[in-house]
């Protein structure tokens, strides 16, 4: 029952509760996360270390859908091959998805794990959410 | 129990078909989409067979050559915009569900005895519009802004204008770009081909076939240059074919659209040339499969794992009737069983393809394909 990406335990904690953090649209729709700090986290991590994470996240996402110059001219030369570039090429939209995968792998090895908290990759649930999966806490002296 | 791996997209929900193994996504209808093809091809052939050879020699070598290059970006175009993901968005997941629920439950606070709970609606301000955000029953999700859910297709789609029968899929946000411009290069291919047939009839003879083919591209010509103009009218104001019929910006009571730049060119740049979104489905992703009795969640793998629950089964969450549901989600007999009209296939083409079966935007109707399965 519990996923086990990165975590070191011998012991397969068992999933206490889960906590979606949901899109906020107030800027349209472009993908960004809420930043306001569940209460079942309170216990769990420091708001600031949770803050940070989500804001990260969001302006990687808005990095990935920026539209300037280089998305225009990604889209233009895409156009004049009839998008048949992209068979062999990689969008600028993966590139950066694959950047976050590896920012949220790297923040629940280093903070989330060790506080039994563990991170989904958003991607995994359609952009919706940021599903934090809660862990019981067994350990003996946990870090809080 | 025999467990076997098999690819997310044999247990997706949803309506749609998908071929070589998840990586081509087409609603169930394909029946208008093989005629598009039909008659593109077949007028292309029969052009490129009879009047090429003789504009070849007596006009130019360019006109077939800039003919077969306008041809091959058409179907480039269609297959495209007929294969790929419109941008749907996959349904919650038992947890995420029972989450919402809760939260509804929380913001509704106590309802009285006998009194129905208020709808399932979010407001949103975007760019001092107020906009509301839509709980869809189907997928348990609620829709983000510009999200509408497929009656044909069963799926909610990102930034969702309409289902097209002609192309056999939705156009949605991923693919809109693909669509707008296989109406405009067909537009221009059908322009092509009509001039250079009355061009080589004008020359040489009247062919029987030629007559076939300017009749085609007649008709074509009304309708495919018609949603061309319409289109490009809704890119300019950043608008989808949903929104226009519904009348969502239509200007009364100071609604205006926020998501437009109010700057035609910017519309049109973010709509035609913005970043390329991924696909959120993930279809060809490995998932465990138990043996077909029990809908047990799988052993951990490093993708996601989906529950493999089947259609007809509802969700853990607890649903809490509302003046939304229809009778027949309570424990009451439904009165009728199919609202929308099924779509209807092969209708003769008008300037503005309406949707044929109109995109879910009332969540009785979405409870009613959810019975209907």
């Amino acid at each position: 029952m519990a996923e086990t990406h990165s975590l070191q335990d011998l012991q397969q904690p068992a999933v206490s509760s889960k906590v979606f953090i949901q899109r906020d649209y107030s800027s349209g729709t472009i993908c960004k996360f809420q930043t306001k700090f569940p209460a079942e986290l309170e216990s769990r991590v420091d708001k600031q270390q949770f803050e940070e994470t989500i804001q990260t996240l969001n302006n990687l996402y808005a990095e990935a859908e920026k539209l300037g110059g280089k998305s225009y001219l990604e889209g233009c030369l895409a156009c004049l091959t009839a998008y048949t570039i992209f068979l062999c090429m990689e969008t600028h939209y993966e590139k950066v998805l694959k950047k976050i995968a590896r920012y949220i792998k790297d923040q629940n090895e280093k903070i989330y794990a060790p506080r039994g908290l563990l991170l989904t990759d958003p991607i995994e649930r359609g952009l919706r959410v940021v599903e934090i999966t809660i862990f019981e806490d067994r350990s003996i002296g946990s870090g809080r | 129990m025999i467990t076997r791996k098999v690819r997310k997209w044999e247990k997706l929900p949803g309506k749609n078909t998908f071929c070589c193994d998840g990586r081509v996504m087409m609603a169930r209808q394909k029946g208008v989409f093989y005629l598009t093809l039909f008659l593109i091809i077949g007028t292309c052939s029969l052009f490129f067979a009879f009047e090429c050879p003789y504009l070849a020699v007596h006009l130019s070598p360019a006109i077939p050559v800039f003919a077969i290059l306008l041809f091959f970006f058409v179907m480039a175009m269609l297959l495209r915009t007929s294969f790929s993901d419109p941008g749907v968005l996959p349904r919650a997941l038992p947890e995420e569900a029972t989450f919402i629920e809760m939260e509804i439950e929380a913001a509704n606070g106590n309802v009285p005895a006998g009194q129905r709970p208020p709808p399932r609606i979010r407001n949103v301000q975007i760019n001092n519009q107020i906009v509301k955000l839509k709980y869809c029953y189907t997928c348990k999700i609620f829709r983000p802004p510009r999200a509408s859910h497929c009656s044909i297709c069963d799926n909610c789609v990102d930034r969702f204008d309409h289902h097209c029968p002609w192309v056999g899929n939705c156009v949605g946000k991923r693919n809109y770009r693909y669509f707008y411009l296989f109406t405009l290069s067909l537009s221009l291919l059908t322009i092509y081909i009509f001039t250079f047939n009355i061009v080589h009839v004008v020359m040489r003879e009247f062919h029987c076939l030629t007559v076939l083919e300017v009749l085609v591209c007649f008709f074509t010509l009304w309708s495919v240059v018609g949603l061309t103009g319409f289109h490009t009218y809704l890119i300019s104001l950043n608008q989808t074919t949903n929104e226009d019929i519904k009348g969502s910006w239509s200007g009364k009571n100071r609604v205006q659209n926020p998501y437009s730049h109010k700057n035609i060119i910017k519309n049109c740049c973010e709509v035609l040339c913005g970043p390329i979104y991924p696909s959120v489905l993930d279809r060809r992703g490995l998932m465990q499969e138990d043996s077909p009795v029990s809908a047990t969640s799988a052993a951990p793998s490093s993708s996601s794992i989906s529950n493999p629950v089947p259609q007809t089964m509802k969700t853990t969450a607890a649903l809490i009737p509302n003046e939304h549901t229809p009778e027949d989600a309570k424990p009451s007999v439904a009165a009728s069983a199919e609202k929308s009209p099924s779509p209807k296939d092969g209708d003769p083409p008008a300037p503005k393809v309406p949707p044929l079966a109109s995109p879910e935007t009332d969540v009785e109707t979405s409870i009613v394909k959810d019975k209907t399965h």
